[in-house]
């Protein structure tokens, strides 16, 4: 039996949780998942300004944190934190060991070859439309645009690292999933067409790859009962070699591992649950048993798979006009009737302005911005405040930075009972559009390489 | 009788681009049945009218007395081009579980 334990389920999660799961008991593997669909555009950007940049940067800092723990004991570690430059993170994570004390003493490997970016053309020519999943639009509409472009990579290629003795691995685009898959296939010797095997890995690394929402974290069975969410758990998966595992937590932190809460997890953000589609194989989730196996843990057994497809998926993403979101707060009484009229009035004055955008949107929060007005129902008049948000979004940029000079002087010109919030106008941002695409797997070559730190 | 969703079952919900996911688990297995039968995809689409812009498709398993809704076009857009406070539709489980149903 392994132990996998998960710690960053996006870039911007805990920075305590990676050394809580150091320190909280035995650990083999430590998987950080810092690569949110948004993050890959903003890491482009940063390289293209710096190509000594364009990686997670929390990640050599954690590592430098947890030097100690990883060299003395062992611990190997997973992360997908490269970005777009995976070979400058782990140059940043050698200098961190050698900050720490522990220069030359671990294997660091470097998996590449997702970021197909600089090839973009050359598929284009050959014939590859990467058109978009959902439109069936082809690429080349958006072409001149373009971003970032990154191939979900599989397990294999971190497999590969950990058997040329890597301690540490750094990846650049890969499934979310294989950063857990990869030390089962590396430690249990699972084949490539070990479906069965593979998509009970992938069952278990869809659990632990959000972190603490594996333990107690934004779980609605009954919440409010959920102990000590402060120091709450991340969660740990003991994968077996025969497939079966189990999910748990460091004992004597605080969160939940119950039946409940992992199947919350479960079923968050999957498509058809019998063709839970990854590079390496086809999970079907509608085989998976599990039960509740003692205190904060939670046994899985009997999940099967299938052959995966002869395609990666591909994420582009584009540069795609500007927005600009602003906001009011209108206080009792009958708050949200003011925040109505400021939204009527507003409307006008960008109407008169003569400013065109895609769309404008409002919302009431306090009222119904999470659930809309027809579930959320007609606001009380009694209510304490209500904010008024006010989006738009267009291609014009002039006229969305018009559009965020129009809400201050609401304060002094509309509705009373209002308090325009500290931070002055809102921002302007450019909108980067995600192209999610195929692209035949004989198109694309994983590179690994494992160096002395 | 009438009663909230929230009831007898629990969800967790999210995104994939413009499409929004939810997943609907039953609180106790004898009431997976009720959700199988009178939470449809035309009812969830009804439900959804004002936020969900194009169809509701379904997913059971029985295996974890769950469903699991696609609802597309219920983004605004998506995750970074969305105008919404909920832009990755995490409040949307909750939303669903306003919905009546009979026990």
């Amino acid at each position: 039996m392994i132990r996998i334990a998960n710690a960053q389920g996006f870039w911007g999660d805990s920075l305590e949780a990676p050394l809580e799961q150091l320190r909280g008991g035995p650990i083999d593997y430590l998987t950080l998942d810092y690569l949110a669909e948004v993050t890959m555009s903003i890491l482009q950007k940063q390289y293209a300004r710096d190509p000594k940049t364009g990686y997670a940067r929390d990640f050599p800092q954690m590592i430098e944190r947890g030097a100690k723990e990883i060299v003395e004991r062992g611990v190997k570690v997973v992360a997908n934190a490269g970005g777009v430059n995976p070979e400058a993170c782990a140059d940043a994570v050698a200098a961190a060991l050698a900050r720490a004390g522990y220069a030359g003493r671990l294997k660091l490997g470097v998996v590449t070859g997702d970021n197909i970016l600089p090839r973009l053309d050359e598929l284009l020519a050959q014939g590859v439309e990467l058109r978009n999943l959902d439109t069936g639009a082809p690429l080349s509409d958006v072409r001149d645009r373009v971003k970032s472009a990154n191939v979900y990579l599989g397990a294999f290629p971190i497999a590969e690292a950990l058997d040329a003795g890597a301690q540490i691995v750094v990846t650049g685009r890969c499934s979310d999933v294989a950063l857990s898959l990869g030390p089962s296939i590396h430690e249990f010797r699972w084949a490539q067409n070990d479906w069965d095997k593979l998509a009970a890995g992938i069952v278990g690394g869809h659990v632990i790859e959000c972190g603490a929402q594996a333990s107690g974290g934004n779980c609605q069975a009954d919440w409010e009962s959920i102990p000590d969410l402060a120091n709450i758990g991340y969660p740990i998966l003991e994968a077996e070699p025969d497939g079966r595992f189990a999910i748990t937590k460091h004992p004597g932190t605080g969160g939940r591992v119950n039946v409940a809460g992992v199947k919350e997890q479960l079923v968050y953000e999957i498509g058809d649950p019998c063709a839970y589609i990854t590079p390496d194989a086809i999970a079907d989730f509608t085989t998976i048993q599990l039960r509740q196996a003692g205190a904060d843990r939670v046994q899985f057994w009997g999940i099967q798979g299938r052959a995966a497809t002869e395609f990666y998926k591909v994420s582009i993403s584009y540069s795609a006009g500007f927005k600009a979101v602003g906001s009011m707060t209108y206080g009792w009484p009958d708050a949200y009737k003011k925040a109505k009229a400021a939204d009527a009035i507003l409307r006008t004055r960008l109407q008169k302005l003569g400013l065109h955008f895609d769309a404008i949107h409002s919302e009431y929060v306090g009222a119904n911005a999470c659930h809309g007005d027809l579930l959320s129902g007609q606001p009380s008049p009694n209510l304490a405040e209500v904010t008024l948000r006010v989006g738009v979004r267009g291609n014009d940029q002039a006229a969305v930075d018009r559009f965020t000079r129009e809400l201050a002087p609401l304060a002094l010109n509309g509705p009373p009972v209002v308090t325009y919030p500290s931070g002055g106008r809102p921002k302007v941002e450019e909108i980067i559009a995600y192209w999610p695409a195929l692209i035949p797997k004989t198109e694309v070559q994983a590179r690994v390489s494992v160096r002395q730190a | 009788m009438k009663k909230q969703l929230r009831e007898i079952a629990h969800a967790r919900s999210g995104d994939k681009g413009d499409c929004a996911n939810i997943g609907l688990i039953a609180l106790q297995p004898e009431h997976y049945p009720i959700l199988v039968q009178q939470v449809t995809p035309e009812r969830v689409k009804e439900h959804f009218r004002e936020l969900c812009k194009a169809k509701v498709e379904r997913f059971e398993l029985p295996n974890l007395y769950a469903l699991n809704f696609l609802l597309y076009e219920a983004l605004d857009g998506g995750g970074t081009v969305s105008l919404r406070t909920d832009a990755q539709g995490k409040t949307l489980s909750a939303a669903l579980l306003r919905m009546e149903i009979e026990v």
